[in-house]
């Protein structure tokens, strides 16, 4: 059944998009029939940002067409696709905090040179956009005054007031409360009412199934699924999504028995400085001789995990147990105590955090250990030993080129990220917390990698993975915990991890 | 019938009149020179080179003035300084990343040194130019009505002396302030120029080019510290005399923060300052009361208090001086 | 401050600087060029009164001494990410210090106590001004560069303020303080010449030359071997990291500006025990920002620091003599020159830097060609 062209508000096809070496969008196709909801659904780099970014201009296809409301059109910017009646909302506010809620809408098309008579003239145009569609927003508070979910129906106004009919929303929810998300959802289904089409940018299944009409679920750039809703399920979305993985059950894991408990967290909470909850009473324990994956798409709440355990910040409540010593949210651990406690920390962020860049490799192969013995003697620098160890690193796991003295920013990404890991992993640390381990880094150097964080833990070492690839966590986890929405979803041994556990776990669901 | 002036009695109308008239005339080339650092700063570019580019105004001022014998062209050489030196500003700042506070100093200390080695080349006088004839100068605006009200019972002096007896550019720098708050808080141009010094990344989105922004504040910061240096030589001190602004270009950078980048707050806060240094010389070899100890009234101390008013500010012990949140970032689009 | 360019070592550390010193010369010898100067033999005779007598490399030596403090000043706080433009300020109070324990001592101890009490009280007074803007953008965040500015000003009104009255020396009309006793007076140059029998002018050179390159060791040790030092700059190029190395940003701010107000604080070894003998209200003179230029010329690094410094010196002392020599020379040429220096190594140097970076890689795309 070919869907009558002119009842089509979007329409891309064949569109291929490369970075360099990646492929972000393969030959995709995408149909959108007016006044629908379309959820594209898809991992970490599955391509579906890509897509909607070269929809609204940010980039261009590299082939492929674009045809809107039937029409063909160039989009060669973000003008090009506000004239076509696009509008998109970006998951990071685009709104000046200090100005009120009408001049943020009416900001770079404000229609009178004069403020006064603009702002008139704006807000007639908008009281009754306002109550035809249901976005209530006070036009006089400032942006900072204004809640969370206020702040969003603002944006979304935005796009409204310049002509949108067609709207692109990309993970809407993730900073919003349930209640701000059911009246989200109230907003977009009277929107739907007229005549307005709506795409959502989400990883969340319930969310996709309980509003839309029609889901694209993309991975590794390519479309892999394209139905109406009432045709599949969240089971069906979620094995979509996570597609065919090849390391499920591995055998050796059964024979493997975790060691006695080496850190216990309890019922740790954070919110963020805009209220949104980050982590919302996550529990749990890590035990000697086992890796611990952390699977979810990112941005649930493994970052701020892993900045709890290494002592970057300190929770809102909850408490922690690592051998006799104990901490609550008052008398929290900092990183220099945590590396007392032999706690490792390869951090997510290589480059702000794990090497200070304008460092040569081997003062950057002491970062975190400067101040031991080994390193300092008296406040005086033991170069040699620096060098010395950091020879050793590179020797170790084979970081190139082996010069210990050149800058930390002019080694590869992968190299970089091996000399972090060498740092982190050679001293035997009893607990290794590591983010994104082989992000940018090359196929051989990701076995290598892997290597080493399995004999970390054969040698009784306990290791916490946070990774967005689910490939690696259940190529090399004992366990792994789900995360979704700051909280943990679920907890499997990794006997038990199918794709339609992991994925429903990832997407909020819990397993039955 | 006028108040009794006894013995000691050192306020009457006409002292209250004459700090009244020092203090605007004192006050004008910092109120100027702070609009101008307002809209720089609003737009999120730092100025740290008001000194400079006040002191090279006034230099062009004053040899132009005495070069042409014109007023006229005194000012136009002025603002052709002012904007020049801001778009060197711009240049290194906005369309390259050049660090903005170091580029405030270069201009500072080039200004300083080269108004004295043309002053000596072209002058002969050590760096100072020859007085400015008076056609060139400034004259009261209004000297018939200030004469008339002055005879007035009461207010007269206070009006005709502390108000209307004034060049026009006191008049000009109150009707600035006015103006630049209309420009920023009426007119389409002033909320685009704000948003570009708070979320440069949203108005960039919204089409409006952050750059254009930044060169449109930095012109007009041109012409208003190019008034302000004009105003040292054409009504205060008749040439230029090396140094002559003697950190007034930083007193204004002072009175801004203190105004928290409004121009009614940085007129205010320019008011106090000229105040406090109109006072200052009144107030030395007064005696201090026995309560403080007795001695003199320092006068360092009271020509120590903008600066130290500034200091207290910033430290947030009496409210809070938020700056634009982008000032001082170099806006670099990413895509 | 902006993240620079990326450029191989030799190119940021010489070619750079010496790019950036040809362009504010170039300006400078169009300057000249207008007020009708010939920019040749403006430069042979600045080098010939710079360099080409003891007494002209005495005075030279001598400037360049106090431009290695506050250089060096300045160099530490960047590299602790922090603009220190209160060097001005700082050394005035480190001549405050130093005048109070050379009033205090010099009477009853002798020189070898009473120079060390008075370099201890120097850099004890620099570092206390210069520690609370530091602890008011720790705590506060109070911008250092606007509270340092305000502090330049607190500390001309203090020192004015003491000089015409407390500190005053009663019979003087002039804003000065007493004479310090001898034993507050740092030996001449030529009085150690003297001693190894060697004939040499009386000029203000003095043994704070040997201070200078002590404290430019000292701080090139502390920055790049002691383990404090690594955590400066840790905290300098990116907090981010240093936090995740267990470093405190704050205590670095403090450490940093702590030390550049103490380095600061030494001009007044140079200038008030080596040269004047009492306290005069203008004795730092714009040193405070020479120190930036220097220190912007010489990459922040201590050595570029004493190179530059030898350059402003033999700057300061050439236009002197230029002064005496051509007909209409100014010394604010020095000045201007001065900066223009900030100006294309400080400011301009974004621009510059893009196009020596392109330069590099066109020149380096044939070699590559060429091993295949």
């Amino acid at each position: 059944m070919t869907p009558d062209p002119a009842q089509v508000a979007v329409s891309l096809r064949g569109i291929n998009k490369r970075f360099g070496a990646v492929q972000a969008n393969r030959a995709v196709d995408l149909t959108v029939p007016k006044g629908t909801i379309h959820g594209i659904v898809g991992e970490n780099g599955a391509g579906k940002s890509t897509l909607m970014s070269i929809l609204y201009g940010f980039y261009q296809a590299d082939s492929g067409s674009i045809s809107i409301d039937g029409h063909p059109v160039q989009i060669r910017g973000s003008h090009d696709a506000i004239a076509c009646g696009v509008g998109m909302v970006h998951q990071h506010f685009m709104l000046v905090d200090n100005l009120s809620a009408l001049d943020n809408v009416m900001l770079g098309a404000e229609p009178h040179w004069q403020l006064d008579t603009a702002r008139r003239l704006v807000r007639r145009k908008l009281e009754p956009l306002m109550a035809e569609s249901g976005l209530k927003v006070n036009l006089d508070a400032r942006v900072d005054e204004l809640p969370v979910g206020e702040r969003q129906r603002l944006e979304i106004l935005k796009t409204l007031y310049r002509g949108a009919h067609i709207l692109i929303l990309d993970e809407p929810t993730a900073v919003l409360t349930p209640a701000e998300t059911e009246a989200l959802f109230h907003t977009l289904r009277g929107l739907r009412a007229r005549g307005t089409t709506v795409l959502l940018i989400t990883h969340k299944l319930k969310e996709i199934m309980a509003l839309c009409d029609h889901v694209t679920v993309m991975r590794g750039g390519a479309v892999v699924l394209d139905t109406p809703i009432a045709d599949t399920s969240i089971d069906g979305l979620a094995e979509a999504m996570v597609g065919r993985h090849v390391n499920l059950g591995r055998r050796d894991a059964a024979a493997r028995r975790p060691g006695p408990a080496l850190l216990e967290a309890k019922g740790l909470s954070l919110r963020d400085e805009l209220g949104v909850a980050r982590l919302d009473g996550v529990s749990l324990r890590l035990n000697a001789g086992e890796i611990v994956g952390v699977a979810g798409v990112s941005g649930n709440g493994q970052s701020e995990l892993l900045d709890l355990l290494s002592g970057l910040r300190a929770p809102d409540s909850g408490t922690l147990a690592i051998g006799t010593h104990t901490f609550d949210a008052r008398h929290w651990l900092d990183p220099a105590l945590a590396r007392e406690l032999r706690i490792a920390h390869v951090p997510e962020d290589r480059h702000q955090r794990g090497l200070v860049l304008p460092f040569a490799a081997w003062e950057s192969a002491v970062l975190g250990y400067q101040q031991r013995p080994r390193y300092s003697h008296h406040g005086w620098m033991q170069q040699r030993t620096m060098r010395g160890d950091c020879s050793a690193m590179m020797e170790r796991y084979d970081v190139r080129p082996r010069n210990p003295a050149l800058r930390s920013s002019r080694f590869s990404g992968g190299n970089q990220q091996k000399l972090v890991l060498a740092r982190e992993a050679m001293p035997e640390p009893r607990i290794l917390l590591v983010g994104q381990p082989t992000r940018g880094v090359d196929i051989g150097a990701i076995e290598f990698i892997h290597g080493r964080l399995r004999a970390l833990r054969d040698g009784g070492g306990a290791v916490l993975l946070v990774s967005s690839e689910l490939d690696e966590i259940l190529a090399l986890s004992d366990r792994v915990i789900v995360m979704n929405a700051g909280r943990i979803s679920g907890e499997l041994p990794i006997e038990q991890c199918t794709e339609t556990a992991v994925g429903r776990l990832m997407a909020g669901a819990a397993v039955h | 019938m006028r108040g009794c002036r006894g013995r000691g009695d050192v306020v009457d109308e006409v002292t209250v009149a004459t700090v009244l008239a020092s203090t605007l005339r004192v006050s004008t080339p910092l109120i100027l020179c702070a609009l101008a650092g307002t809209l720089s700063e609003r737009s999120g570019v730092i100025d740290l080179g008001l000194e400079g580019k006040m002191l090279m105004c006034a230099f062009a001022a004053a040899a132009m003035g005495v070069a042409a014998g014109s007023l006229v062209l005194a000012l136009a050489a002025a603002i052709a300084v002012g904007v020049a030196l801001s778009m060197l500003h711009g240049y290194a700042c906005v369309s390259h990343r050049g660090d903005q506070v170091v580029l405030g100093m270069a201009i500072t200390m080039t200004a300083a040194g080269l108004t004295v080695v043309l002053g000596i080349a072209w002058f002969k006088q050590g760096g100072q130019t020859p007085p400015l004839p008076d056609a060139v100068r400034l004259g009261p605006l209004l000297p018939g009505v200030a004469d008339a009200v002055k005879g007035w019972p009461l207010v007269g002096p206070l009006l005709g002396l502390g108000l209307l007896s004034h060049d026009g550019f006191v008049y000009l720098a109150l009707a600035a302030v006015a103006v630049v708050w209309w420009l920023l808080y009426r007119t389409r141009f002033g909320l685009r120029l704000r948003a570009a010094g708070e979320n440069p990344a949203m108005i960039d989105a919204a089409g409006v080019s952050v750059k254009g922004m930044r060169y449109a504040a930095l012109a007009l910061n041109g012409v208003l510290s190019a008034l302000a240096g004009s105003y040292l030589v054409l009504a205060l001190t008749p040439s230029f005399i090396p140094n002559m602004t003697a950190g007034r270009g930083y007193m204004a950078l002072a009175a801004m923060i203190f105004g928290k980048w409004h121009p009614l707050g940085a007129l205010a806060a320019c008011l106090l300052f000229g105040f406090l240094e109109a006072v200052a010389i009144r107030l030395q070899g007064v005696a201090l009361p026995a309560a403080l100890g007795g001695g003199q009234v320092p006068v360092q101390a009271i020509q120590a208090l903008p600066y130290l008013m500034t200091v207290v500010l910033l430290a947030g012990f009496i409210g809070r001086a938020a700056a634009p949140k982008a000032l001082g970032t170099p806006y670099i689009k990413e895509r | 401050m902006s993240q620079p360019t990326e450029l191989p070592r030799w190119m940021d550390l010489v070619l750079l600087p010496a790019v950036n010193l040809g362009m504010a010369l170039a300006v400078s010898a169009i300057v000249l060029l207008i007020v009708g100067h010939d920019p040749g033999q403006v430069l042979g005779l600045l080098v010939k009164g710079a360099f080409g007598s003891k007494a002209g490399l005495s005075y030279t030596l001598y400037y360049a001494t106090t431009f290695v403090f506050t250089g060096l000043a300045v160099a530490v706080a960047f590299h602790g990410g922090l603009f220190n433009i209160g060097g001005e300020g700082q050394a005035m109070m480190g001549g405050l210090g130093a005048t109070l324990a050379a009033l205090a001592f010099a009477p009853h101890l002798p020189a070898v106590l009473t120079l060390p009490l008075m370099i201890v009280a120097a850099m004890a007074f620099g570092l206390a001004w210069a520690a609370v803007p530091a602890a008011l953008q720790a705590w506060r965040g109070s911008h250092v560069v606007i509270t340092t500015i305000m502090f330049n000003f607190l500390a001309a009104a203090l020192l004015g303020y003491l000089l015409v009255g407390p500190l005053k020396e009663p019979g003087n009309m002039a804003p000065e303080s007493r004479a310090f006793g001898d034993s507050a007076r740092m030996p001449g140059w030529h009085e150690l010449m003297a001693w190894l029998g060697v004939d040499w002018p009386k000029t203000p050179l003095n043994l704070s030359l040997l201070l200078a390159l002590a404290a430019a060791v000292g701080v090139a040790l502390a920055l790049f071997r002691s383990q404090p030092g690594y955590a400066l700059r840790a905290v300098g190029f990116s907090p981010e990291a240093a936090r995740y190395a267990g470093i405190a940003p704050r205590t670095q701010i403090m450490r940093s500006m702590m030390l550049s107000g103490a380095l600061a604080g030494l001009v007044a070894i140079n200038e008030l025990a080596g040269v004047q003998g009492r306290l005069l209200a203008e004795f730092v003179a714009g040193a405070g920002f020479a120190g930036i230029a220097v220190s912007l010329i010489g990459r922040n690094h201590p050595l570029g620091i004493v190179l530059a410094s030898l350059l402003f010196g033999a700057l300061y002392q050439g236009g002197a003599e230029l002064a005496f020599e051509i007909q209409g020379f100014s010394r604010e040429m020095v000045f201007t020159l001065q900066g223009l220096i900030v100006l294309f190594a400080g400011a301009m140097s974004q621009v510059a830097a893009p196009a020596l970076a392109r330069l590099h890689r066109t020149l380096r795309r044939p070699r590559e060609a060429a091993h295949g």
